[in-house]
């Protein structure tokens, strides 16, 4: 009885009239957050003594390294509330977490790639543990995005794929420790969990707001992505059915 | 907790324990593989396979760069504070690449203990900052990949 609210929590209906106000105030966070962070970082923030202006990708690419693997947590946490409590909500953003954590390792790896050509000298590195343990976490995504559409059972192709996304947990600890157990290519965290960051403020300032802007787009996609979800699971219901009718469904 | 959810909590922990496990017991029997390249002193103490395509890495040596003239080749040291490996070259070097920074070495061993590379990359560390600042300070200090590196004999 003590988990009265948690069950609450999990149901759709409540969630999509909760969350209707936010979508547009994260919408609006993270266009202005992006918008303040990419001039800053592109237009102010001053070169870099090695890398002059190529440093620059680093305002794309951190934020979104953070949260390919910020995004597989979510997904991989929601998918196992979703098998223990058997939570429809939880399930259905574990379905929405798989595309949009799968386009941001994406295009984790795609600036990576453009910013390795300048400084490295090459676009990719197969061998390097980083970037092949980042080609796993697409895999994975790819996986849950796949195994969802893979039956036609949709309690069946959520029960798979959460599990399929908590194994793959064990590949989140092997992507952060990939550049301090081995020898690799890539370079180590600029911004370390226990304090400290090894870049000089006057860039730092704005790749923060970057991630915050990013956090704040995320918090938005997956949000308009899990609304969306909740429509298509329970378009039978009649609170559904009212609030197609009554014209409000955004 | 209902008695079947908390099965199903033991289930999905017991999958994280035995997925982390096996991936342990992987990493620890490729641990010599995972590794994107060998570091001088292994490869002078004869660790790494002759005339076979391997990887090396390390700090170029200040002051071991030398281009020779009307040629492409360069040869120069890379070290790892331990030993040291001759290398030589004839392809085009990164911007980044410099004496006193971090490279990754494509190529073979030849007989003479000498490297010949095919592809050199540029190692950059996660120290960012302005030149101005740079300037300032005590850049060594600031170079963390190859910093505390003893460069002697």
């Amino acid at each position: 009885m003590g988990w009265q609210w948690f069950h609450r929590l999990g149901s759709p209906r409540w969630f999509y009239e909760k969350t209707g106000p936010w979508v547009f105030w994260l919408g609006l966070a993270a266009l202005i957050l992006l918008a303040v962070g990419t001039l800053w970082g592109l237009g102010f923030a001053p070169v870099e003594r090695l890398q002059g202006n190529s440093y620059r990708i680093i305002y794309i690419h951190l934020p979104l390294a953070f949260l390919s693997m910020a995004g597989y947590y979510i997904m991989a946490i929601s998918g196992a509330i979703g098998l223990i409590w058997k939570m429809k909500l939880a399930d259905m953003v574990m379905k929405s977490a798989a595309p949009i954590g799968a386009v941001l390792t994406f295009l984790a790896l795609f600036t990576g790639a453009v910013w390795g050509k300048p400084t490295w000298g090459t676009w990719f590195e197969w061998r390097d543990p980083r970037i092949a343990s980042t080609m796993l976490l697409f895999f994975l995504y790819l996986g849950v995005i796949a195994l969802q559409a893979s039956y036609q059972n949709q309690q069946m192709a959520d029960r798979f794929s959460a599990i399929l996304a908590i194994v793959g947990t064990v590949n989140i600890p092997i992507m952060y420790g990939s550049v301090y157990w081995w020898n690799s290519l890539h370079q180590g965290a600029t911004i370390k969990f226990t304090g400290g960051t090894s870049m000089h403020p006057s860039m730092l300032y704005p790749l923060m707001v970057m991630i915050a802007g990013f956090y704040c787009f995320y918090a938005y996609a997956l949000l308009k992505s899990v609304r969306a979800e909740v429509l298509h699971r329970e378009y039978r219901t009649q609170w559904v059915k009212d609030l197609v009718s009554s014209n409000r469904a955004v | 907790m209902h008695p079947v959810r908390k099965q199903r909590l033991i289930f999905v922990l017991f999958l994280v324990f035995f997925a982390g496990a096996a991936a342990a017991l992987f990493g620890f029997a490729l641990r010599e593989n995972i590794d994107l390249f060998y570091p001088p002193s292994k490869i002078v103490a004869g660790q790494a396979p002759v005339d076979k395509q391997i990887r090396a890495g390390g700090c170029v040596l200040p002051g071991s760069i030398k281009r020779i003239e009307n040629s492409m080749t360069k040869n120069f040291i890379v070290t790892d504070g331990i030993a040291n490996l001759a290398v030589t070259t004839d392809v085009i070097l990164p911007d980044l690449f410099g004496e006193g920074e971090s490279a990754v070495l494509t190529g073979k061993l030849n007989g003479d203990g000498v490297f010949v590379a095919t592809q050199v990359l540029a190692k950059h560390d996660e120290t960012y900052m302005p030149p101005e600042v740079a300037d300032n300070l005590n850049t060594a200090d600031h170079v963390k990949t190859c910093k505390g590196l003893d460069y002697g004999t």
